[in-house]
């Protein structure tokens, strides 16, 4: 399956650029990811538990970063082997331009499925896919530049700590 | 008044009192003192290169006998192909070799690559989950026509490309046909496609495995339609274990529909591993498994050509088909397209000049063979959708364009290799006519249409080849086994009898049906006879249960043995009155001399037999058993006429089968209340494919549509009340009970009607629809109806 979207984050083009980049972030943002070594360079390893529909399996796979134009523009390449549940492999090519609020994030996302996932579901593979990388680009915008204001986080919670409202990242970068 | 007891009755089925009550003997029933069970690791890819397969952490898990690979069956036969085809040019299909275990490659999802034996079944999926595995994966062909394409990836890479045969028949016919269809002066093309199909019985298949070390005996215990046909495959030239060595037993039997025939690689798994492992070694199949390892069935795409001359006269059938074979060759695939498919393409019609042109294609697939049919669905339902499209183009009653061109005269030599003995399609299409309340229907359409519905009649016609053998002529086809049937007959001294079939039940009620013609034919109760089958150990030598032969072809062994029996029986008693033995008559378990009050007791002779104090033992042998093998002359031709009645909504595009009337001549019946179950059943695998079925790959060959939330079954809500009749009867002339057979008519002679029932509905709304695919889903309907 193929899709593409774009998001407008509120952060400088170096800024997103950098966090695509961190293990940290990307361990923090693979939706159901356990576990993840490694860096930019070599590739990581991750271990990630998902439920598709009726299957519920431990992925452990890798993430290689290729085709990198820097500050611009990269290839995310992940494939994860889930034993008795099948596969699934994804790529997806992310490209960064400026904008006025900050940085556009634009992803062209090609995922497959294999063995039981495929058998069982098919069905609703597209759903779980689409679902899969929202999760995976919202989790990252809000690292990036935090929860926009208190009351309006995608989950509906709100933090009364207030340093809160600045990412995880942020805090971190800042420090 | 219908007979109670003999042939033409309908006793209920002695099978049903333990099918119903949970106390049949399934292969899974069967549990072995120290057995260990084993899982099978499947591929997940639809073709690739196995460059590791590491078992070494799987084999320390807890539980663990041992870990095979296809090394561990390197030296070991492949799968053999019982049916050698011949293509075009004289050359012999393109025949791969197909191993127990993978080597090298795996090349459809589902092929097995090691296989786990553990003390409990957990622990042998768990430790399959530890084996470490590289498989770099290939691209995949799943298309046919792709497959065919120069530089298409090679499912194998010894053959020349994914070709495995290409089929002319008759080849000497092509010119003539060509040149008849570019002078025809209508021609009707179609361009179709039978899809996909998984056979689904309600038993997932099992097989356990044993070995006795102190004798070197084998069992294999297994879901088979012909326990003899595996024992002989897997013996000669799998496992290389002699006959007498082995022993193959199919007990109870949860359904069959052909994909239980041929010869799989877990049956040999287990047999081999028992001996490996000196313990007797289990498998079961999940449905998921089911799924990616049974043969599938059907996977034809079409296009067929008919053309009429001005008066609406068939004079030429021009076919080109591509088969799907799938990954390997199953055990009896390149059959199917062909001389199961090619022969029946004259169907009920006088048509001269017929070529069918057949190219069976290797995908990286599950192994497509029979299922209920085999052949005979894909030719019935390419025929008899022309012959409603030509009959919509020209604008004449489909009825009355079939009935014109209708064989009238039998025996009928068709151009296509076969001759019907018997039959009368006029006489089934009136029985039809008349219980479909055809003169009803314009009212039926016109409530539909009131309540907003767009409601539509279609009618097919069908004629199979059944009672497959004879052996001399499907040896010149190709089978690379003869196909007769054998019964032993065995007499007690006290007179019951027990009848040793090489048929196999399944499903079918021999148990019930076959007692029938015994007792029928002695004169004595039918609780007196019972049927033993599904044992090497205690059957002879006989080729199983397909094509709807059990009845035609192990029926008629059965007779052939009875008669041994009563003429020795005749002879016994000519001695016991002291009377001639051209005198003795038989008639309701009596024996009389003709023209006297004298007479002896059926069981005064077998006591006479078995106890022989008082017995001509100079002339005489004592015992009363007998055994014959029956091959007979010619197929059978079981014909017949259906007609699906549908309404369908507008709106959403769902179909509902409102009526569906089958008329069939089976030739003499033998008991009317299984035949009509048999054509119920098959009625609901027709539906089932025409509405609701279809498997599904995706073009990586991944396999879409392996569980029931995917592949949909038809249930029971999906189906109406049949309205069906036996009563229009030809007997076969060939065999000595007259039959013809009745268990795959349903599967073949409904998809067509019900299709044509769609596309008459649609047209009645004044669509242009000549065609929508199987299976007829809300969406394809729907997309139809918006044209």
């Amino acid at each position: 399956m193929q899709m593409n979207e774009s998001r407008e984050i509120a952060a400088p083009r170096a800024q997103v650029w950098q966090a695509l980049l961190d293990p940290e972030v990307l361990k923090k943002c693979v939706p159901g990811c356990q576990e993840m070594t490694g860096s930019a360079a070599d590739g990581f390893e991750a271990t990630v538990v998902q439920k598709v529909g009726p299957v519920k399996a431990t992925f452990k796979g890798s993430v290689t970063i290729s085709d990198v134009v820097e500050g611009e523009s990269l290839t995310l390449s992940g494939e994860g082997k889930g034993g008795a549940a099948g596969f699934a492999k994804g790529e997806a090519r992310v490209t960064l331009a400026d904008s006025d609020a900050g940085t556009i994030l634009t992803y062209d996302v090609e995922a497959k499925v294999g063995g039981k996932l495929a058998q069982l579901g098919s069905r609703i593979i597209d759903g779980f896919a689409k679902k899969m990388a929202e999760q995976f680009f919202s989790s990252f915008q809000n690292a990036v530049e935090g929860p926009a204001e208190p009351g309006e986080t995608p989950d509906g919670e709100t933090d009364g700590e207030a340093p809160a409202k600045k990412g995880w990242l942020k805090r971190l970068v800042s420090n | 008044m219908p007979k109670d007891h003999g042939i033409g009755a309908s006793p209920k089925r002695r099978e049903d009192v333990r099918f119903l009550s949970g106390t049949g003997n399934y292969t899974d029933d069967i549990n072995l003192n120290g057995q260990a069970y084993v899982h099978f690791l499947r591929s997940d890819v639809a073709h690739g290169r196995i460059d590791r397969v590491d078992t070494a952490a799987a084999a320390a898990m807890p539980g663990v006998v041992r870990i095979f690979t296809g090394a561990d069956f390197e030296g070991v036969g492949g799968l053999p192909c019982g049916w050698q085809v011949t293509d075009r040019h004289g050359q012999p299909m393109a025949e791969p070799g197909h191993p127990v275990l993978a080597q090298g490659k795996v090349r459809h999802v589902g092929d097995p690559i090691a296989a786990v034996v553990a003390d409990t079944y957990e622990q042998a999926r768990d430790a399959a989950e530890a084996i470490e595995l590289d498989i770099e994966e290939l691209p995949a062909v799943v298309d046919m026509k792709a497959a065919l394409r120069d530089g298409a990836p090679k499912v194998h890479d010894d053959l020349a490309g994914n070709l495995c045969y290409d089929w002319g028949f008759v080849e000497e016919n092509r010119e003539a046909v060509d040149k008849a269809i570019k002078e025809a002066a209508h021609v009707t093309t179609l361009e179709l496609v039978n899809q996909r199909m998984v056979a689904n019985p309600m038993e997932p298949r099992v097989a356990v495995g044993d070995y006795n070390r102190a004798t070197g005996d084998h069992t294999l215990y297994t879901t088979s339609q012909n326990p003899h046909v595996i024992r002989l495959l897997m013996g000669a030239f799998v496992l290389g274990i002699p006959e007498h060595k082995l022993r193959v037993v199919a007990p109870d039997v949860g359904g069959g529909f052909g994909t239980k025939i041929f010869h799989y690689a877990e049956e040999a798994f287990c047999t081999f591993a028992a001996k490996a492992v000196n313990r007797p070694v289990k498998w079961t199949s999940s449905r998921s498994e089911a799924f990616m390892s049974d043969a599938h069935g059907r996977d034809h795409v079409t296009k067929i050509e008919l053309a009429l001359d001005a008066e609406n006269n068939f004079v030429a059938l021009r076919t080109d088909t591509h088969a799907n074979m799938g990954a390997y060759l199953s055990t009896f695939a390149p059959s199917v397209p062909t001389w199961l498919h090619g022969t029946l393409m004259a169907g009920n019609y006088k048509t001269p000049l017929i070529y069918v042109n057949v190219k069976a294609v290797f995908t990286n697939t599950v192994p497509v063979d029979a299922y209920r049919g085999a052949g005979r669905p894909e030719a019935t339902f390419q025929l008899e959708r022309v012959i409603d499209k030509a009959a919509r183009e020209l604008g004449v009653d489909p009825v009355a364009l079939r009935r014109q061109n209708f064989i009238t005269e039998f025996p009928y030599a068709t151009p296509v290799a076969v001759e019907y003995d018997t039959g009368d399609y006029n006489a089934t299409m009136d029985k039809l006519i008349e219980i479909g309340d055809f003169a009803g229907f314009a009212a039926r359409r016109a409530a539909s249409e009131a309540k907003g519905k767009l409601r539509g009649l279609g009618v097919n016609c069908y004629i199979e080849a059944c009672g497959i053998a004879p052996s001399n002529l499907v040896g010149q086809l190709g089978a690379r086994a003869g196909l007769y049937e054998s019964a032993t007959v065995r007499v007690n001294a006290t007179g019951g009898l027990v009848v040793m079939t090489g048929s196999h039940s399944h499903g079918q009620g021999h148990e019930t049906a076959f007692p029938q013609v015994i007792a029928e034919m002695i004169g004595i109760d039918e609780s007196m006879v019972e049927i033993v089958h599904g044992d090497t150990a205690n059957t002879p030598m006989g080729m199983g249960t397909y094509g709807s032969r059990s009845l035609a072809v192990g029926g008629s062994a059965m007779v052939r043995a009875t008669e041994k029996i009563i003429n020795k029986a005749k002879r016994i008693a000519a001695h016991l009155m002291e009377a001639s033995e051209s005198d003795i008559e038989l008639k309701d378990g009596q024996f009389s001399v003709a023209g006297t009050d004298k007479s002896v007791a059926w069981g005064d002779v077998t006591l006479a037999a078995y106890v022989p104090h008082n017995y001509p033992l100079e002339d005489i042998e004592p015992g009363l058993e007998e055994t014959a093998f029956y091959d007979p002359s010619n197929f059978t031709y079981p014909s017949g006429a259906y007609a699906c009645e549908v309404e369908v909504d507008p709106e959403t595009g769902r179909v509902t089968i409102e009526r569906m009337t089958a008329a069939d001549d089976f030739g003499n019946i033998v008991n009317p209340m299984i035949v009509s179950g048999q054509v119920h059943g098959g009625l609901a695998q027709g539906i089932g494919q025409a509405l609701l079925e279809g498997c599904v790959y995706d073009e990586n060959g991944q396999l879409l549509s392996a569980s029931y939330m995917d592949y949909a079954m038809p249930r029971a809500d999906d189906l109406p009340f049949y309205t069906v009749d036996h009563s229009c009867v030809t007997p076969c002339t060939h065999n000595p009970l007259g039959v013809k057979g009745c268990g795959e008519a349903g599967a073949i002679g409904s998809p067509p009607s019900v299709v044509n029932a769609v596309v008459d509905a649609l047209q009645s709304a004044g669509r242009d629809v000549t065609h929508i695919d199987m299976p007829l889903s809300p969406a394809r309907v729907w997309a139809a109806l918006q044209g």
